[in-house]
């Protein structure tokens, strides 16, 4: 009687102890369905897609003689690029390290000191004013290397001392630089808008040309990887037609609206002035337009040089579209009414009757497509850059793009019809940093960062996109490799600016006529 | 009031009573362990993002952990397999109680990070609309049932285990305690 009863507990015992067991067989039954499940959905799209998330090309070698550079113009933009390049200012420094003490996110300073050494020498530093040109002097100075100061950028580019220049002056300069340091053989790194005038964007075109100098226009997001991928996407023609293309630039603050700051110290004892002006038209000495060039025509080239040439490149160097065959702009000074000449909200259309990303429909259906630009400095409402196709859009949002097929789309109709792709999660996203964690702080870098231009990732770490711009331009010089922002893709990017800047200025349609290579439309005197 | 912990074998449940408790505690279990699971099949899963949204005034200390990313491995690993083990845990009643102690501390961790507070935006949307109560702090709570009436000794590995001498009589509860 008691072993029974011993026996019919132990069966108790069993069942109540293993009453999990089919809880946990539903579990695995259900999980390994949805898990499956999942996986097939992904692995249709993706067969379907047929997208290789691009690996960059590997950087060529380095070693050697170190390359011998000189900077040009040491202002906010030329200390970034000798920073990209391996010497920051000791301000820079010790005010990251102040930051990164205060906010373990930022990482400003470890990034730095991990890049990669250049193999450089800056032997030479040229800045009209004097604060700025000790301060590039003090910078670039190591045991080995001490740097000259050229008063003229003519006496730099003449220098045996000097085998490549980067130039980061204002816009106005960058041609005429540019073209002497061509003709003295010295290889150039120039920042954008490439030229400030139409005529002097031939002129320098034809100086790269025949010099055969190793050339490249400072458009650091080419380094960015997710452009990389974009290419792929663009040549499996997952987005089908495109037709419209916009990109925006949405800063509100006085940095972003180009209130740099005036330096205590300028006065015409401490900067060149005659120098500074160069072609523009003579006027008496003018701290603010020293150091607030941008915000005036003779110097700047306004928001088309300055940030749709941004957008403009960045397209450009997916679609490689090139130059519109006609251009619109409009715009005002709508917020900041404080005597600049040029715009700050500024609108520009660039039609490709001609141009074709392919197509799923019929042969001949699409043809064509637009290019807009939106900015405003008054506002930083998150706008991204949009390609929108006949079968899917595509975003672009920093170093990370997202695609969503079109709910009308023929190429997916049939995956969409079969509940296969669903039109409301992306058809595909790309993230390189998945794992990585961001810390930007100021407004104008998060706008900056969300345009791939201020880092991008190699092997899941973060480098600067400058950095790597640079070492594709050295690699360049060493190798015999190309770049990817040449003097082609810099001459497209200057003409297509200007073509908007003269749109603005004259107020009507600026047309170009690709065979011809010229502007038809516009009296000479505006060209040069 | 003094308050009474009481062993597994201590507590009479009656059918119902113990029937609902065990279905509670297998759906939290089960809750937890596909939240591991599907973060384990993630490669590229981190909390990375969630710890970086986190406010309030531990915030600092979950961006730390974020930041570091040795500290961010470890909370990774401890977050996915924690999960997991609480879940098995709890669904195939092994050391119950441990777990529910255990679930009850990551979710602290997750509603302390995220706390649905006056004034506190966050980037990952909430499913629902919460304010100071959240669905974190009422499965902190479910667990808190779960660690004052287990159940794991009775219908469980815990009962093989500990081979509690449990009578079938002992939980039969008589109708007039029920209906206290």
């Amino acid at each position: 009687m008691a072993t029974n009863k011993n026996k019919k507990s132990g069966r108790r015992d069993l069942l109540k102890g293993l009453a999990a067991v089919p809880v946990l067989g539903a579990f695995a039954f259900s999980t390994i369905k949805k898990v499956n499940y999942d996986e097939e959905q992904r692995e249709n799209i993706l067969k379907e897609l047929d997208i290789e998330a691009a690996r960059p090309a590997a950087g060529g070698s380095l070693a050697g003689d170190p390359i011998r550079l000189g900077i040009i113009g040491f202002g906010i933009r030329g200390k970034q690029l000798v920073k990209a390049a391996g010497f920051a200012t000791k301000e820079w420094k010790e005010s990251m390290k102040k930051s990164a003490m205060e906010n373990s996110n930022d990482t400003r300073l470890k990034d730095f000191l991990e890049q990669e050494n250049l193999n450089i020498q800056f032997t030479g530093v040229c800045d009209l004013f004097d604060v700025r040109a000790e301060e590039a002097l003090d910078t670039v100075t190591t045991d080995k290397n001490t740097p000259k100061r050229y008063r003229t950028y003519q006496e730099m580019v003449e220098s045996p001392n000097i085998d490549a220049v980067i130039i980061a002056t204002p816009d106005h300069w960058h041609a005429p630089i540019s073209i002497a340091a061509a003709n003295a053989g010295k290889h150039v790194y120039v920042e954008k808008c490439m030229t400030h005038k139409i005529a002097e964007t031939f002129d320098l075109y034809d100086a790269v040309k025949q010099s055969g100098i190793v050339f490249q226009v400072g458009h650091q997001h080419r380094q960015t990887q997710s452009f990389l991928t974009a290419m792929d996407i663009m040549k499996k023609q997952v987005l089908g037609h495109v037709s419209l293309i916009q990109a925006n630039t949405n800063r509100n603050d006085d940095n972003g609206a180009w209130q740099y700051n005036i330096h205590e110290k300028a006065s015409p004892q401490t900067i060149d002035w005659q120098q500074f002006l160069g072609n523009a038209p003579e006027i008496p000495f003018n701290a603010e337009h020293f150091f607030r060039w941008r915000k005036w025509w003779p110097y700047g080239t306004g928001l088309s040089g300055d940030l749709l040439t941004h957008d403009y490149d960045r397209i450009n160097c997916i679609l490689k579209m090139g130059i519109p065959n006609s251009v619109m702009a409009s715009g005002g000074i709508y917020t900041h009414r404080d005597g600049r000449e040029v715009p700050d909200v500024f609108q520009v259309v660039m039609e490709y009757p001609e141009y074709s990303t392919g197509g799923s429909q019929e042969k001949g259906k699409e043809k064509g497509m637009t290019f807009m630009y939106s900015a405003t400095l008054g506002n930083q409402y998150g706008r991204n850059t949009a390609l929108m196709g006949h079968d899917a859009s595509m975003e672009l949002i920093g170093d990370r793009l997202s695609i969503h097929a079109d709910p009308r789309s023929t190429r997916y109709h049939d995956m969409i019809e079969a509940k296969r792709i669903d039109t409301d999660v992306p058809l595909y996203s790309y993230d390189p940093s998945v794992k990585g964690v961001d810390g930007v702080t100021s407004a104008t870098a998060k706008y900056f960062a969300n345009k791939g231009l201020l880092y991008t990732y190699r092997d899941g770490k973060r480098v600067d996109s400058t950095h790597l711009h640079i070492r594709e331009w050295l690699s360049a010089i060493r190798n015999g490799t190309p770049v990817s922002c040449g003097i082609e893709e810099g001459f497209e990017e200057a003409i297509s600016a200007h073509m908007a800047t003269l749109s603005y200025k004259l107020g009507k349609r600026i047309e170009w006529d690709p065979t011809a290579r010229r502007i038809t439309n516009v009296e000479e005197e505006f060209l040069s | 009031m003094k308050t009474q912990t009481m062993n597994d074998t201590q507590l009479r449940y009656g059918n119902f009573q113990l029937s609902v408790l065990v279905i509670l505690r297998m759906m939290i279990g089960w809750h937890f362990l596909y939240e591991g699971v599907i973060k384990a099949l993630n490669p590229s899963w981190s909390a990375g993002g969630f710890l970086m949204d986190s406010k309030w005034i531990f915030a600092d200390f979950f961006h730390s952990l974020a930041t570091n990313p040795t500290t961010l491995d470890i909370v990774n690993t401890l977050n996915v397999w924690g999960l997991i083990a609480i879940g098995l845990g709890l669904i195939t009643g092994l050391f119950s109680r441990a777990a529910a102690v255990g679930g009850m501390v990551l979710l602290a961790m997750y509603y302390l990070s995220h706390p649905p507070l006056i004034g506190l935006k966050y980037a990952l949307p909430a499913e629902g609309s919460y304010l100071i109560v959240n669905k974190n702090l009422i499965e902190i709570f479910a667990l808190a049932v779960l660690f004052a009436f287990p159940t794991s000794r009775i219908v469980g590995l815990d009962r093989l285990i500990f081979k509690a001498p449990v009578d079938e009589e002992d939980i039969v509860v008589e109708k007039e305690m029920q209906n206290v």
